[in-house]
């Protein structure tokens, strides 16, 4: 378990990371390191340079910015999970951060990395659709935002581009009335998701969905929204036949890809269930 | 100080080597530090199956760092690593069909790989980094092979060709037991139930990954190696004797602190041979340790079965025959003990704790493009006792019976010192039916019943599942195990040091690598000399200084191990008796050890410290004549007979009816391990064991694709073991029968949880299955997919 050779750059700035990023050969940044450190002890991964964002101050940190809470890129699982400000306005993000991985990655590992990285089994992928997070990146040019649904391109490829960095991910707040959850079938040996799902939705006085947002994980080569589902759901009642019905559609539109963990039949039917189960969780929280 | 009234046998201390190891201090191979230390790295095959057309190492040599690189040419008068146990016709082993294939596994290949990680050269450097870098810099020309990877096709016509000394890929055939008493037996059986039964491969995982460090001095001729080994003088004789042909005398090996084994680190393997020879050629130590990916592909796995199980039942539920067929994968080679484990550690226990009219077992051993199968905490008795405790289910379900009642009637009567089964062996002493009766009581069997009637009524799916096991250990009489095949015996040595202020050392020959040694054999020390534990160190794992012992597997160290202590502490307080009369001018045979001191029986007072006699024996001034000084003896215990531990597991399941995920609710065990020295390690033992028999039930498997050959499952993120939150909190109780066989009455505790856990649980998911038609499933783990699809097909066929 030893990498290839590399050189190692600390930047002090984002800028300086920037110039880092425009000129070296064969760079990768290193966030906190929960899947490229691993790729590159088993050799997968064998980048010339290695750019290190942990010195650069002020991306990391939770803040509530008018309707959004800002997250800084760097900011780790295990504060997204604790943060009384997200755990107050909108816990779905804090639940999700609390069934990545395990301690230890949780404490090392960051939000930015891990969207940024874009595992196709990765759960906060499913939270930043279903929420409709956006991502801020950097670049020489200046700042730009990129909706959730423009954010994940295909396996482990995001819109951030070569020479940008992700710096921060704002997650807007809903209205009074929401409730969302995330629950996954969890891999028993990695835990990562065979399939997540993640579920918010807004409740009027009747009872009415006036606002949906379902994200996949796991199944497929990315995660998704899940279109069907929330077709489903918007502007009725959600009563458990509405529920079960929409869940229904869970699948479409997921590449869900066969593997040791389940063939595309169990995780086709898994989404189902799961969606089922999220929604359920979301509506009790909104009625609560 | 300990007293007659307060005895530590049989007590709860606290694991005395665990300060250490929680605190980091442990010692283990990788913390071997050396000057001039060189670090090999392994070239392996990334083929199942592949001819060897060249290999350049003319980059790898160049790689700055690089020291020396080899390959299999260049390894020569090295031999084929050993196997140690033989099935021939010609040396009267029984129930051989076929004789053994011995073919020939040698330490780098240099014709063909036969599995994925099959090592072709190894490349040495001044740092690790170095050694993996030259290690990618080898050219491997390679002409990829067919391959074969599952058990039922590796005999399959057409199938890749292993060995040209293995037509067919067959490595042997055995069979034990009376087939003709069998099919008669199953010609009038009323009630016959057939099954085809998968014992899935796994994976040792032991925490520490295997290494070594090989170091030749050139001064003196001696080669010291430290190695992750159960049993280092096993070690050693292999590697001097058979492969590498050096002086047993010149060469030490050493196993420190050990992380673990199961079984994986008993046999002696490719990389310890390379680098013993490797330092022999450079002059310099050589050391490995195995990455993670590594330890899947080239550690021993473990079962690999696939069975047809019969058994004919009158409708009274009594046990009429049993007939079993087995396919054996042994894997690409024969690992060190290989043979053994499906013949005589499998076929032997088909018995179980059971009265059969006849039985009948057939094993086929073969080869296949996979890592060696040897040994795995078990080895054999959980493949016999899933088998068995499955096929019974299964009988249990055709009649209409309650398990719990069809194992009760058919329970072999309580015995105290024999019972002949039907399979070759001979077991101690047991009481069947009161372990099974507590276990019922302990679950409270009625009111589940009651419970799970109520749960079915809402439409959940709740089982519960019952084992039984037998258990052979206190491996082994050497003479038996002889005339079965083995080239060791399995006896034990133990020695006893007093020093001269009476502390003691003990040199057992079996080693601790996990088991608390440390710790049980100190109590058992302490216990029988009545002084402080304090004043009494274990050493183990040093052929250097230990007497020639044969090493920790087979639950045999308390039994066997411990055994050749008492003996030696016996002869210590013989003679401690004859220098304290001298002493205290009384006669010998008045002398009696009590409280710590050697005294002239029912005279109080007249008594001489157990201390005093230490220091008298170093400093014998006062001494009788014609007696030895010194106060230290060695003693070496063969075994009359195996001890048979058993008892009796129940497992509460629930089904998720959507997914299929079984969720394990509740386990209680009720184990026999005969007399227990240190309770809370026994217990500790227990845990672990169901941990992993729960673990093959429902999560491990290694698993190689069909195409490919590669192991699919080669990590710890993709083979799945048990974690702390997948299993309930555990009842474990005992009955205590002890065995006549030692002195102690102790039988062996290390294995019991993981032969009996397995059937347990998948028993359970077929019960809690059973209200939808599902009689049996046929393969493990029983993941959550292999459930759901188990369910969907129960609903098509409706």
């Amino acid at each position: 378990m030893y990498p290839a050779s590399f050189e190692y750059h600390s930047p002090a700035t984002v800028k300086e990371a920037l110039g880092l990023l425009g000129t070296l050969e064969d760079a990768k940044l290193l966030a906190g390191g929960h899947s490229l450190i691993p790729m590159m002890k088993l050799r997968l991964a064998q980048p010339k340079n290695l750019i290190d964002l942990r010195k650069i101050p002020g991306l990391k940190g939770i803040k509530e910015d008018g309707s959004v809470i800002a997250i800084g890129a760097m900011t780790t699982h295990w504060e997204v999970e604790s943060s009384s400000v997200l755990k107050g306005k909108c816990p779905i993000v804090s639940e999700t951060a609390s069934v990545i991985g395990d301690p230890a990655v949780r404490n090392v590992g960051t939000i930015g990395g891990s969207l940024a990285h874009a595992d196709p089994a990765a759960d906060m992928p499913a939270t930043a659709i279903a929420h409709g997070m956006e991502f801020v990146c950097e670049g020489n040019k200046g700042r730009r935002t990129v909706k959730v649904d423009d954010w994940f391109k295909g396996l482990m490829q995001t819109a951030v581009g070569d020479d940008e960095l992700l710096v921060e991910i704002r997650v807007p707040l809903w209205g009074a009335g929401t409730g969302g959850a995330y629950l996954k079938f969890p891999h028993p040996a990695s835990r990562f998701a065979v399939v997540g799902v993640a579920a918010v939705v807004t409740l009027d006085k009747q009872g009415t969905c006036t606002k949906a947002g379902v994200g996949i994980t796991g199944a497929g080569t990315k995660a998704v929204r899940a279109k069907g589902v929330e077709a489903g759901i918007a502007g009725k009642k959600l009563d458990q036949a509405t529920i079960e019905a929409a869940a229904q559609k869970a699948a479409e539109g997921v590449d869900v890809q066969a593997d040791l963990q389940g063939s595309v039949e169990y995780k086709s039917h898994l989404c189902r269930v799961f969606a089922r189960r999220a929604l359920e969780a979301a509506v009790k929280r909104a009625q609560a | 100080m300990a007293t007659a009234t307060e005895r530590l046998f049989g007590k709860s201390i606290k694991r005395r080597e665990d300060p250490r190891f929680i605190t980091g201090r442990g010692q283990y191979v990788d913390d071997v530090k050396l000057p001039g230390m060189t670090y090999a790295a392994f070239v392996r095959s990334p083929h199942a199956h592949a001819r060897i057309r060249a290999i350049d190492v003319s980059q790898a040599k160049a790689h700055p760092g690089v020291v020396a690189v080899f390959t299999g040419k260049d390894m020569t008068g090295v031999n084929s690593l050993p196997c140690g146990w033989d099935l021939r016709k010609e040396k009267n082993i029984p129930g051989v069909v076929q004789d053994l294939a011995m073919v020939p596994h040698m330490p780098l290949t240099s014709d063909v790989a036969r599995h994925v990680g099959d090592p072709v050269a190894v490349v040495i450097a001044h740092s690790q980094s170095a050694a993996v870098d030259g290690a990618e810099k080898v050219r491997v020309d390679w002409e990829p092979l067919s391959a074969v990877t599952a058990t039922e096709m590796a005999t399959a016509s057409g199938a890749a060709q292993l060995h040209s000394g293995a037509p067919g890929n067959v490595a042997f055939k055995w069979a034990l037991g009376d087939a003709a008493a069998t099919d008669a037996a199953f010609k009038n059986a009323p009630v016959t139930v057939k099954k085809r039964i998968v014992n899935q491969r796994l994976v040792a995982n032991a925490m520490e990954p295997r290494a070594c460090v090989a170091r030749f001095e050139e001064a003196t001729g001696e080669l010291t190696l430290w190695v992750t080994s159960q049993n280092p003088h096993v070690h050693r004789l292999l590697m001097c004797a058979f492969v590498l042909g050096i002086p047993e005398h010149k060469v030490r090996v050493i196993a420190p602190d050990v992380g673990g084994g199961f079984g994986s680190k008993v046999f002696l393997y490719n990389e310890e041979v390379v680098c013993s020879w490797a330092t022999r050629q450079i002059k310099r130590p050589v050391r490995w340790t195995a990455s993670r990916r590594e330890a899947y592909v080239t550690d021993a796995h473990g079962r690999d079965h696939v069975t047809e199980a019969e058994l004919a039942l009158s409708r009274d539920g009594k046990m009429l025959g049993l007939r079993v067929r087995t396919t054996a994968n042994l894997g690409a080679y024969l690992s060190t003990f290989a043979p053994a484990i499906p013949t005589f550690l499998y076929g032997t226990l088909l018995n179980g704790v059971y009265t059969i009219g006849a039985i009948s077992c057939e094993v086929t051993g073969v080869f296949t493009n996979t890592t060696a199968v040897d040994a795995y905490r078990g080895a054999g008795r959980p493949e016999a006792c899933y088998v068995l405790e499955r096929i019974v289910e299964a009988g249990a379900r055709a009649l209409n019976m309650d398990p719990a009642e069809l194992r009760r009637k058919n329970f072999i009567p309580k015995f105290a010192d024999s019972y002949q089964t039907l399979m070759a062996v001979t077991y101690d002493s047991g009481d069947y039916g009161a372990a099974f009766d507590k276990l019922l009581t302990v679950f409270d069997y009625k009111k589940f019943r009651a419970d799970q009637a109520a749960a079915r009524q809402q439409g959940r799916l709740l089982g519960v599942g019952f084992s039984t096991y037998i258990e052979a250990c206190s491996i082994a009489p050497s003479k038996l195990v002889g005339a079965l095949g083995a080239g060791a015996g399995l006896y034990e040595s133990g020695k006893v040091r007093v020093h001269p202020t009476g502390m003691v050392t003990v040199y057992t020959g079996s080693h601790s690598h996990g088991q608390g040694h440390e710790t049980t054999f100190a109590q058992l020390v302490a216990d029988e000399l009545q002084i402080p534990i304090e004043q009494v160190e274990i050493v183990h794992g040093d052929t250097g200084q230990i007497p020639f012992g044969m090493g920790t597997y087979g639950s045999r160290s308390g039994s066997v191990g411990g055994t050749a202590i008492q003996m030696s502490l016996n002869k210590i307080k013989e003679k401690g008796k004859q220098i304290a009369a001298h002493l205290l001018e009384a006669s010998p045979k008045d002398m009696e050890y009590a409280n710590g001191q050697f005294q002239v029986k029912g005279v109080p007072g007249k008594a001489v410290p157990f201390g005093a006699v230490a220091l008298t024996a170093y400093v014998p001034h006062k001494y009788p004549e014609g007696l030895e000084p010194g106060l230290e003896e060695t003693s070496f215990y063969d075994p009359s007979n195996f001890c048979f531990p058993f008892g009796a597991h129940a497992c509460v399941v629930e089904v998720d009816r959507d997914t299929g995920k079984v969720n394990v609710l509740r386990y209680v065990a009720v184990d026999d391990v005969g007399n227990v020295i240190n309770p809370m390690i026994v217990d500790g033992m227990v845990h672990g064991g169901i941990a992993q028999g729960v673990g093959q039930a429902l999560w491990e498997g290694a698993v190689y694709d069909g195409e490919s050959g590669q192991l699919v499952t080669g990590s710890m993120m993709d083979y799945a073991m048990p974690k702390a939150d997948m299993l309930p909190l555990y009842e474990t109780d005992r009955t205590v029968t002890p065995t006549p066989v030692n002195a102690m009455g102790v039988k062996g505790a290390g294995e019991t949880g993981t032969i009996a856990a397995t059937p347990t649980v998948v028993n359970a998911v077929v019960d809690a299955l059973a209200p939808l038609g599902i009689d049996h499933i046929e393969a493990m783990p029983l993941t959550a997919e292999r459930v759901w699809k188990t369910i969907q097909a129960s609903k098509a066929g409706k």
